[in-house]
């Protein structure tokens, strides 16, 4: 399989990099820095697919069998 | 915040040892003729201070503030650290006792060989100087030729080995020559606190008596060698003062006498403080004792509250908790004081705000009554009401320890309702459980709102109820709603006001339905079905043929029985839906309503099975026996197939796998067929009452009893093990047919024939192997997984948190639901 559809595969939840905002409003929410946000390998293969740098939060959009989509931050390392 | 990044074990330097020395030990006087410590002596009180009042010479602190600081004395001589004895050894042998250089190659340690089988040359690389064997001589010496090595000696060469040369070595943690000391650290007099026996006089911890051993030799031979005495009588202290210092680090060394206190005990020193299962590891940190707490056997009492447990009067009077008086309750405590410390709810000690503690005794206690005034505290027994935590090991999930209310019983046993015994996954054959009662009023009221039995009815596991109707109460459940039973207005009466109910009875008789009716809350509507239901292909809903579906409307009881499905634990749907809809307070009433009027009914009633309740009818039997020929001829008809060829293999499997499977189908079909005969002919009695209504036992149970036993299998398969070719000698070899691999064409109660019961045998051992050793994998898999998840937290917003505050989930359990509080995990339906 091709890098490029990795990313489009049923079982690879969406990622998305957030902006600036969107971090600040993530971290405000939860009273945290980007620092206790969970982690992710900058050679994660959907990471390296976004373009995402360490530094980076992106978010995931994932299945999940208890409340249908649920979203998770993560951090770039 | 200072974080902790790593920590580090290593050797003390010298250096170190006086660095954090706040005084050097210089004399082995311990206590002047004043009883005060002598300055310089091992209880200087510049080494922390434990007696109140006092303050500590070096910081300032008193007694629990100031923790203590090291002192040191200055050995004489140098002496081996006998810990590292073995790794003196190895720099010993492996380095020049001239120049200290490696003499063996640097390069080769730790590859294909071990460095106890490398070579050592004759002379050393370095500095040609020739190279003698050391020997170790038992338990701290070491010999060169005749020449016994000193540790002086010793220490000066390690000095002049290279750190890279002490790396290649393999050894981390400081430089060899620490391991000899020059000076040895003093622990503070908090490590080894004095205690003052009520004569008065001081009983010294071990560690101290051991320094104070090695002070006086010390000074001994620090004195001779400024006299400059004889060799001899100087090697005589030294070795005296590595004895000393030895069975200072270790007591139980191999070869070397312990030392003795007065008394003739071994002294305890440091090695024995860890050690072993008295240590300060397997002891103290592992394995904790607590204070107010009991433990003894259980037993069963259905008419206590689910909330309640049955404390002995014995242990109610050991049991306290610590009250301050005040104008509200002082008339009270005052009564507990003049009951005294031997009678029921009464007291123990009495603390003065000044924290003087006064223990209640018959001839005291009315003086202590004159002096007790608000501001004062009693120690009182536990009584009636009282909050405390219940306890049964494994515990495994938070309902094995929940909060009870005290009742104080006679006998000496913990009592327990029985609806509890599934939570707590106790039974009543010598189980003991575990009795702790929280001392402040915070811990009280925690215990009560989060942790009492009635709070935890909702498991978390699976969002139902855990605690219920189990046994007698679903089968007195059952007897008193089924089809036909009708009380009389006396009868009526007599159960409901046992229950607690007391209606007004107008009619002169009831039916079983209405009399259940009176104990369900107003305005409760449930419909299910229960769990003697045949599961027709249509349910014809509350006409069922079976009275199997239950219907409730508006709190009446309309059809279906009360069962397993209604009242027990992860079934009940009438326990679940009042727990749901009127809260737990009206759950537990229900529970002991039913629980009760169950009771009452089956003692009125009389319930029993007897070994006549195992017998099928001739027809039945005869059908059975009918059913056991035909699928033998099957069986044949398959062994007959597969020695011509002509069975068909199915995927995936050998031929003579295919057979075994086609024939173990055979010989269940025999067993099913036989079980359908049984539960459809039997007439109802006890036993089958409690089969069908899920109260103990089940149809299989009965089949095995009074019709057949079947195929026994092990790892699923009919049994092959034995002889060659054949199981036992009184088949033939390669006889394929039923009887000769496990089939049981007996019942238990007819008994099983002597090579029936071999097999049997066979299948009950692979029975307990299973249950020993599933439990154990299964258990550790969830030990593990609780020990990784345990301090896990659903933070205030809802996010499941680690202890460092790093976010999990986002949303605990990413749908944010405490499936102690939802509905089969589901939201509720508000
Ligand atoms: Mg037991
Ligand atoms: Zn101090
Ligand atoms: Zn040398
Ligand atoms: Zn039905």
């Amino acid at each position: 399989m091709k890098d490029e559809e990795i990313i489009d595969h049923v079982l690879v939840p969406k990622h998305k990099i957030l902006d600036k905002k969107e971090i600040e409003t993530v971290c405000k929410k939860y009273g945290i820095t980007v620092k206790d946000l969970p982690k992710i390998l900058k050679d994660d293969p959907a990471v390296k697919m976004l373009g995402a740098k360490p530094g980076d939060v992106v978010s995931i959009e994932r299945i999940s069998s208890t409340s249908g989509i649920s979203v998770y931050y993560r951090t770039v390392i | 915040m200072v974080m902790i990044d790593k920590i580090k074990f290593k050797l003390l330097s010298p250096k170190m040892i006086q660095n954090m020395s706040a005084i050097s030990i210089t004399t082995s006087d311990v206590y002047d003729a004043d009883a005060y410590p002598v300055e310089g002596g091992v209880m200087d009180t510049r080494m922390g201070v434990i007696d109140p009042g006092i303050r500590c010479k070096t910081c300032g602190g008193r007694s629990g503030e100031c923790q203590g600081h090291f002192g040191d004395i200055e050995l004489a001589k140098p002496v081996y650290n006998i810990i590292y004895i073995k790794y003196i050894k190895t720099f010993l042998t492996y380095t020049c006792n001239s120049c200290g250089a490696m003499l063996v190659d640097k390069d080769k340690i730790g590859t294909e060989k071990s460095i106890s089988k490398l070579a050592v040359p004759k002379t050393c690389p370095s500095c040609s100087e020739p190279v003698e064997k050391i020997k170790f001589e038992r338990p701290m010496s070491f010999k060169k030729g005749n020449h016994v090595i000193t540790p002086e000696e010793a220490r000066e060469q390690f000095e002049k080995i290279p750190d890279e040369d002490v790396k290649a070595l393999g050894f981390s943690g400081g430089r060899p020559e620490w391991m000899i000391l020059t000076i040895l650290p003093v622990p503070s007099i908090t490590t080894r606190p004095s205690i003052t026996l009520t004569s008065g006089e001081r009983s010294e911890d071990d560690l101290t008596h051991k320094l104070v051993d090695i002070v006086r030799i010390n000074q001994r031979l620090l004195n001779n060698l400024e006299i400059g005495a004889p060799e001899f009588i100087l090697d005589d202290l030294w070795e005296l003062l590595q004895y000393h210092v030895s069975t200072y680090f270790n007591n139980e060394l191999s070869g070397v006498p312990p030392a003795r206190h007065r008394s003739g005990r071994q002294l305890k020193t440091l090695s024995q403080r860890l050690k072993s299962k008295d240590g300060r590891f397997r002891h103290n940190l592992t394995g904790k004792r607590v204070n107010f707490s009991a433990r003894t056997v259980i037993s069963p009492d259905p008419m206590i509250s689910v909330n309640e447990v049955g404390i002995p009067e014995a242990i109610a009077r050991e049991l306290t908790i610590p009250i301050r008086a005040t104008k509200d309750n002082i008339d009270d405590l005052k009564a507990c004081i003049m009951k005294g410390p031997d009678v029921k709810d009464g007291a123990n000690y009495v603390i003065r705000p000044d924290g003087l503690k006064k223990k209640i005794i018959d001839l005291n206690k009315e003086y202590i009554m004159n002096e007790f005034s608000e501001g004062y505290i009693i120690e009182k027994h536990i009584s009636d009401g009282d909050i405390v935590l219940f306890n049964r090991q494994p515990s495994l999930h938070k309902m094995s320890l929940m909060a009870h209310r005290v009742k104080v019983l006679p006998y000496k046993t913990f009592r327990l309702n029985l609806t509890v015994c599934t939570p707590y996954n106790a039974d009543f054959d010598g189980d003991e459980m575990n009795v702790h009662v929280p001392q402040t009023a915070e811990a009280r009221a925690e215990a009560e709102q989060l942790m009492l039995v009635e709070q935890n009815i909702r498991s978390p596991r699976f969002g139902g109820p855990i605690i219920g109707g189990v046994q007698d109460f679903i089968s007195g459940g059952y007897l008193i709603t089924k089809e036909g039973t009708v009380v009389s207005k006396e009868l009526a009466s007599q159960l409901l006001f046992k229950v607690g109910v007391m209606p007004e009875l107008k009619k002169e008789s009831y039916t079983g339905k209405e009399l259940f009716s009176f104990i369900l809350p107003k305005g409760l509507d449930v419909e299910y079905q229960s769990n003697v239901c045949r599961k027709c292909n249509k349910c014809k809903k509350e006409k069922c043929d079976n009275d199997a579906y239950v219907k409730v409307v508006d709190g009446q009881f309309i059809s279906g029985v009360i069962d397993k499905n209604a009242i027990a634990p992860f079934k009940g749907e009438i326990l679940d839906k009042i727990d749901l809809d009127y809260g737990h307070r009206e759950a537990v009433i229900f529970l002991e309503r039913v629980t009760r009027l169950a009771t009452e009914y089956l003692m009125y009633r009389g319930f029993t099975i007897s070994v006549s309740e195992e017998d099928i009818s001739d027809a039945v039997k005869k059908e059975i026996n009918k059913f056991v020929d035909e699928h033998f001829m099957k069986v044949y008809a398959l062994i007959d197939d597969f020695k011509n060829g002509k069975i068909e293999v199915q995927p995936g499997l050998t031929p003579d796998e295919t057979l075994e499977g086609l024939i173990l189908g055979e010989l269940y079909e025999v067993v099913n067929k036989s079980q359908n005969l049984i539960a459809k002919e039997a007439k109802e009695n006890d036993a089958l009452i409690m089969a069908k209504t899920g109260a103990r036992g089940s149809i299989q149970n009965l089949t095995f009893m009074a019709g057949i036993i079947g195929p026994e299998t092990v790892q699923g398969h009919r049994i092959f093990r034995g002889y060659k070719g054949r199981t036992l000698p009184h088949y033939k070899k390669g006889d394929l047919s039923a009887e000769a691999h496990g089939f049981v064409r007996s019942c238990y109660k007819k008994g099983l024939s002597p090579t029936e019961f071999f097999f049997e045998a066979m299948k009950g051992r692979e029975g307990i192997m299973d249950s020993s050793l599933k439990t154990r994998i299964s258990g550790y898999m969830q030990r593990r997984l609780v020990n990784a998840l345990q301090d896990i937290i659903v933070a205030k917003d809802h996010s499941a948190r680690d202890s460092i505050g790093g976010v999990i989930q986002f949303v605990a359990g990413e749908d944010g639901i405490d499936p102690a509080k939802s509905d089969g995990g589901k939201l509720l339906n508000i």
